[in-house]
């Protein structure tokens, strides 16, 4: 086990570090990096400066060792939009995202599991067209359009949810659902195999064979397994879905990291961009670490295996 | 010869199957989702005739007929069947141009994706060693960047065109078909085929290209179908978010932005018909490529 762990985390740590070489490289493959770091506009003798100061005019090789120790640190730059460090920025709007994905990901558990369940249930019945039908269409609707519709319904026509902003409950209703819409799709999906799998098992016979009611055994014995891989997903999703909200951020101007993004382009301040698109990395290196730690701990094939 | 049974079956199932082949997949052909495919020809009609179909100029407007709304509406004009817009340009015409934008870099992205990413699949899965750790790695990496973050970035480091687009698409999305090629490879490498070609001589490139390729196309097609309505939905949002294509063209995406302002005022078609359009494009790609993908796998078929 402390031999698997040990090589997990390296791979990680190898990700972390091409995940960084990446960025670093894009960045000055595409440009020259002191003018994403100036006003648009500026002088030649402001761009030097900013050479000098950020090292600019170094080799590759030192700059990227800069950079590495610079982000140790937990400085990833100052915002020019802002004038302050961009880590904290993302900081202060770390607690929104985590809200929005959370009631996002409650929103589209409540929808996906049961359909899901039921349409595994009544196998090729009208439910389980329902069911597909749902899925496909949660994933063909792009999450900005949902959101423009129910600003069109809920808050233009009926005047009932307020369009863009923070701080009631009410606000939140709108941008979750329509970023819990498409992952609801997916638990569908998976909830609805799952399912189908755990029907097919022994226990699951021996339940009917002892007589137990169908819903008994539906409800208790089928239910409880299937649920194990959804919610699974569910935990890594949760990452996801913090670091693609930024389209439905931007719709409903709700203040998380993915507004942060959007507000980093339209100000052209790329240390807030390279910052949110960095730690969006590192956090999916992270969960995806855990997760294969927690399956090897559960399961010792996993750990034996390699 | 050998005559376990398992063979006899196998050559039963192998002659059965050869000579009708094609005609079983002409046959099968028909069995196609009619809605979805009618759709995608409609699509691509649209694309290629759109200077003929589209009744105006889609970027050059009428002010005096700014916010029509379509033709069923009070004030709407037959002039604009669909509505105009904040500068009086005509919603259809745009939304005619429009899909030629979509299909264009959809289809373009999805090819430099599938051929980046099923190069570097055969190439890590058949060289081995430390290429493939290389190409993994960083398949690894790559796969870790949230998808929509990381066009973004890409997007602020380009210049916002049509070009650059299919190039952000393509960086963001060869991942898949690395890892799913990559893995096809692996258990292809051990068949008998390829070693026998290995034992005649073949050349490397001539093993990749002739033997391997031929055997994981359908999958890397299967994944080309499947990803053209996750590439549409990433242009509109990159559009939408100001960092796609670039303004006074027609995209779908950034009419959509466009039409935003206007939906508190009540300017509901220009929030409409594009999401429209791209909903009935992306069901469509996505229903196909599902059907797509069952009748390339005879084992999904049963299910």
């Amino acid at each position: 086990m402390q031999r698997y762990i040990v090589r997990r985390v390296f791979y990680a740590l190898i990700s972390l570090v091409l995940l960084s070489i990446t960025i670093f490289c894009l960045i000055r493959f595409t440009g020259d990096p002191a003018v994403l770091m100036v006003e648009p506009g500026a002088s030649e003798a402001d761009l030097q400066a900013i050479r000098q100061e950020f090292g600019l005019d170094k080799p590759w090789v030192v700059q990227y060792g800069v950079f590495m120790v610079n982000m140790a640190r937990g400085d990833f730059g100052m915002s020019i939009y802002y004038r302050e460090p961009a880590f904290e920025l993302y900081l202060q709007r770390l607690p929104a995202s985590l809200l929005l994905a959370a009631v996002a990901m409650s929103i589209s558990l409540l929808i996906g599991i049961p359909i899901g369940i039921l349409s595994a249930v009544r196998v090729n019945s009208w439910l389980d067209t329902i069911g597909k039908t749902f899925s496909i269409l949660g994933l063909s609707l792009p999450s900005f359009w949902v959101g423009l519709l129910l600003i069109m319904i809920f808050s233009v026509s009926w005047g009932w949810l307020p369009s863009s902003g923070s701080g009631t409950f009410w606000h939140i209703l709108m941008p979750a659902f329509s970023l819990g819409w498409v992952f609801s799709a997916a638990y569908t999906r998976m909830a609805r195999s799952a399912m189908l799998d755990v029907l097919g098992s022994e226990y699951i016979k021996l339940a009917r064979l002892k007589g137990l009611p169908e819903k008994l055994v539906i409800a208790k014995h089928a239910f409880k397994n299937a649920v194990i891989p959804v919610l699974t997903l569910a935990g890594i999703n949760l990452v996801i879905m913090m670091n693609v909200a930024v389209v439905v951020e931007s719709v409903f101007a709700w203040p998380g990291i993915g507004r942060l993004l959007y507000e980093g382009i339209s100000n052209r301040d790329f240390p807030v961009v390279q910052t949110t698109v960095l730690m969006g990395g590192m956090m999916i290196v992270v969960i995806n670490l855990l997760v294969d730690i927690l399956y090897a701990y559960v399961d010792p094939r996993i750990r034996y295996g390699q | 010869m050998d005559s376990s049974p398992a063979s006899v079956i196998d050559s039963v199932v192998l002659s059965a199957d050869r000579p009708s082949r094609w005609s079983g997949l002409l046959r099968s052909f028909y069995e196609a989702p009619f809605v979805p495919l009618l759709i995608l020809v409609l699509l691509v009609l649209t694309a290629v005739g759109a200077d003929w179909l589209a009744p105006h100029d889609p970027t050059i407007g009428n002010l005096r007929a700014r916010y029509l709304p379509p033709v069923w509406e009070e004030r709407g004009s037959s002039e604009y069947l669909l509505g105009t817009d904040h500068m009086g340009r005509d919603v259809l015409s745009r939304l005619i141009h429009g899909s030629r934008i979509s299909l264009v870099v959809a289809t373009a992205a999805v090819l430099l994706a599938g051929v980046i990413g099923t190069t570097l699949g055969i190439l890590s899965g058949f060289r081995g060693g430390w290429i493939d750790q290389v190409v993994m790695r960083l398949t690894d990496a790559w796969m870790a960047l949230p998808t929509i973050s990381f066009a973004i970035l890409l997007a602020a480091l380009l210049r916002p065109s049509e070009w650059n687009l299919v190039v952000i698409l393509a960086a963001v999305y060869w991942t898949r078909y690395a890892r799913v090629i990559r893995g096809e490879v692996l258990s292809l490498k051990e068949r008998d085929f390829v070693r026998l070609a290995i034992v005649a001589g073949c050349s490397r490139t001539r093993i990749m290209g002739t033997h391997i390729l031929p055997n994981i196309a359908n999958s890397a097609i299967v994944m080309a179908t499947l990803q053209f309505g996750v590439v549409i939905i990433a242009e509109a949002t990159l559009s939408f978010l100001g960092v796609g294509v670039a303004p006074p063209q027609p995209a779908w995406g950034l009419m959509l932005f466009e039409g935003k302002s206007g939906l508190m005022t009540g300017f509901w078609w220009l929030s409409i018909f594009p999401g429209v359009c791209i909903m009935l494009v992306v069901l469509a790609a996505n229903l196909l490529g599902d059907w797509f993908r069952v009748w390339s796998d005879p084992q999904l078929r049963q299910l």
